[in-house]
């Protein structure tokens, strides 16, 4: 589908982005970090962003995140354009439509693997009951309803990118958006997280990647690479 | 998020860094004990003055003829020889305005000095000598445990009797009946014809430390020179009468003193208000230093708490990126770091309230400062601490809800 300027998208694209740029301001110089990156997504589609670094594939990532703003053009989520939200309503948009996954997982050391899933819910301003029993169960959807009372440190890497999916997925999002998830995971437990991903997808969760790694895209029905702030190559891969 | 989220989240966080809690505690603690302390010690002292010690020394609805104040604050030089070179209140001053007066009132003759009581090789010294007419008992409220006090015939006679205070009688004929028995008071001989009821401490000084001899007894002689008295004492039914009684004295003493309208008192009317004037003097100062010793360790303690917050902003802005990235808003953020700010400070507000309760029970104890401790500075105590805390966590966590997610996310 073509998509021109004051047209709205479709009810089964998830993610629209239109000619976004973003430049940075460095003091003496203008860089541009992305020069005009157009890009669908339907739903229940599993895309990897692949690109070397300098290629603007995190700030790829930080947009469609809601973490920051485009210096121009569109960025519809959900049918809702969201390219120039105020903070307070990016923040709502986070919360709801958008499940992090990072690298370093971002688990709170002191608090235990329920109460860092129930973290999205508390800022839903869900009540307590309410709260605990979606956490117990976005942790047992990742296979870790026996770790839940256990802290970050007691937990492996790979049981606490666990927990950072259940916290990505328990409010239910429009996209789960994971960047680098196997980075810092050794190649059997990032096999794991793979088929994490893999089912979630089955279940019609629409997963978006940032990853550098070719193995790890390769489990992506979709590989975008980016190249220089434009988007270089776009394929589907025949399932 | 719920405030109770926010409070409970504060409590984990401080509770794991119990140490550097601890320690931004200590000056909102200082402040705020400091605060109790001083208030329960001037509220005490407020009570002891308004209640007890205006009653004691000058009663209800009393007035004391003198020729001088007896409390004044700060008095100049020429002042005190101006009060020096008035004619002493006589005899016939004191008959001629108790006679005078139309109001219903009861009236006393005191004249008093330090001086040595001596029974029985034992020796009761500096106490009080008090030379008085017999309605000196009701009108100072003395009640008359032992004995009775002396008749208004024994002090026309002068007859040497005398009333004493129970320490007085307590040293002198310890566990035995002092009434009938002598005791003297300048070398001379009076017997003991009553005691008065035990009375208790001032500021640590006894109240029960006297001897009450009839004012026309030898005992003028160690008081006042001859026909002199200290103060006559006069005592009316209200404040009204009191008044009207003031007014006719002054008008007695005037006339009798042949003082032209242009002259000024060469005596004067003090009643118990003069007393709490004298204490309200007191009680400026303390009202001017006391907050500002509260002000200045409130202060610290909430630089303290400042830059443990912003040390709190700095090492988890991280967490702070995490956040928002689930989708805090400023204002989540921001009630983070203030309630766990308030909390430290209402923490140490607590232990403060506590230790300043402590105190005041304490001090009441072990010292004669008599404290009374008053619910307003408790809850201002808390109050004060928890807007210390307020005012300390503002800037680091208004700075804390800026943070862009994707710096601080990135942040190691």
């Amino acid at each position: 589908m073509n998509f021109r300027t004051g047209d709205t998208p479709t009810p089964d694209i998830v993610i629209l982005a239109h000619k976004l740029t973003r430049e940075y301001d460095m003091g003496l110089e203008l860089v541009r970090a992305l020069r005009g990156v157009s890009v669908q997504i339907r739903k229940n589609e599993y895309v990897a962003v692949m690109g070397p670094s300098g290629s603007g594939k995190s700030t790829l990532m930080n947009l469609i995140g809601c973490l920051d703003t485009p210096t121009s053009g569109e960025y519809w989520l959900n049918g809702q354009q969201v390219s120039d939200l105020r903070d307070d309503e990016l923040a709502r948009i986070r919360n709801k439509e958008i499940g992090f996954v990072f690298q370093t997982f971002n688990l709170l050391p002191r608090a235990d693997a329920l109460h860092n899933v129930e973290l999205p819910l508390i800022y839903a301003g869900m009540s307590g009951r309410a709260r605990r029993e979606r956490a117990e169960y976005a942790l047992a959807r990742v296979g870790l309803a026996d770790r839940m009372d256990h802290k970050p440190n007691e937990l492996s890497g790979g049981q606490r990118q666990r927990v950072a999916i259940a916290r990505a997925l328990v409010n239910d999002p429009s996209i789960l958006l994971a960047d680098e998830p196997t980075g810092n995971l050794d190649s059997t437990t990032s096999g794991e997280i793979m088929a994490v991903f893999a089912d979630l997808h089955r279940q019609g969760q629409t997963v978006v990647m940032v990853t550098h790694e070719h193995d790890i895209a390769a489990h992506a029905a979709r590989v975008i690479t980016l190249r220089d702030g434009i988007v270089a190559t776009d394929q589907l891969k025949a399932a | 998020m719920a405030l109770l989220d926010a409070v409970r989240l504060a409590w984990q966080t401080l509770r794991a860094q119990k140490l550097k809690s601890g320690f931004s505690l200590i000056g909102v603690f200082i402040g705020v004990s400091f605060f109790i302390g001083a208030w329960s010690i001037t509220n005490g002292i407020n009570i002891y003055m308004t209640e007890k010690f205006a009653g004691t020394v000058i009663g209800v609805n009393t007035f004391h003829l003198r020729r001088r104040p007896a409390f004044t604050p700060h008095v100049s030089d020429s002042m005190w020889r101006a009060w020096a070179r008035r004619p002493r209140i006589r005899f016939s001053d004191a008959e001629a305005v108790s006679e005078g007066l139309t109001v219903p009132v009861i009236t006393a003759w005191q004249s008093s000095d330090n001086g040595d009581i001596e029974a029985n090789g034992k020796t009761v010294r500096a106490a009080e000598i008090v030379g008085a007419t017999e309605r000196y008992f009701d009108i100072k409220n003395l009640t008359i445990a032992q004995g009775r006090p002396f008749s208004a015939q024994e002090v026309r006679s002068g007859v040497p009797v005398v009333v004493v205070g129970s320490e007085v009688a307590q040293k002198l004929y310890p566990g035995r009946d002092p009434i009938g028995k002598t005791v003297r008071l300048g070398g001379r001989p009076y017997r003991i014809v009553g005691v008065v009821a035990e009375q208790g401490k001032l500021f640590g000084f006894s109240l029960d430390r006297f001897a009450v001899a009839p004012a026309l007894s030898p005992v003028q002689d160690l008081v006042n020179p001859p026909g002199v008295v200290d103060a006559l004492i006069v005592k009316a039914n209200s404040e009204m009468e009191m008044r009207e009684a003031m007014s006719q004295a002054e008008g007695i003493m005037r006339s009798r003193r042949h003082l032209r309208p242009a002259q000024g008192n060469t005596f004067v009317l003090e009643t118990s208000e003069g007393v709490l004037e004298f204490w309200a003097g007191i009680q400026k100062v303390l009202f001017m230093f006391g907050p500002m010793v509260v002000l200045v360790s409130l202060v610290v303690g909430g630089i303290v708490i400042m830059n443990i917050m912003f040390m709190a902003v700095a090492e988890r802005t991280r967490e702070i990126g995490l956040r928002k990235s689930l989708g805090a808003r400023r204002r989540d953020i921001l009630r983070q770091f203030l309630v766990e700010s308030v909390t430290l400070a209402g923490l140490g507000g607590a232990a403060g309230v506590l230790f300043g309760v402590l105190l005041t029970v304490a001090l009441k104890a072990i010292s004669p400062l008599p404290t009374a401790l008053s619910g307003v500075s408790v809850v201002l105590g808390l109050l004060v601490g928890g807007l210390t805390g307020v005012a300390a966590g503002i800037i680091p966590a208004s700075r804390a809800s800026k943070l862009d997610p994707i710096t601080a996310l990135r942040q190691e």
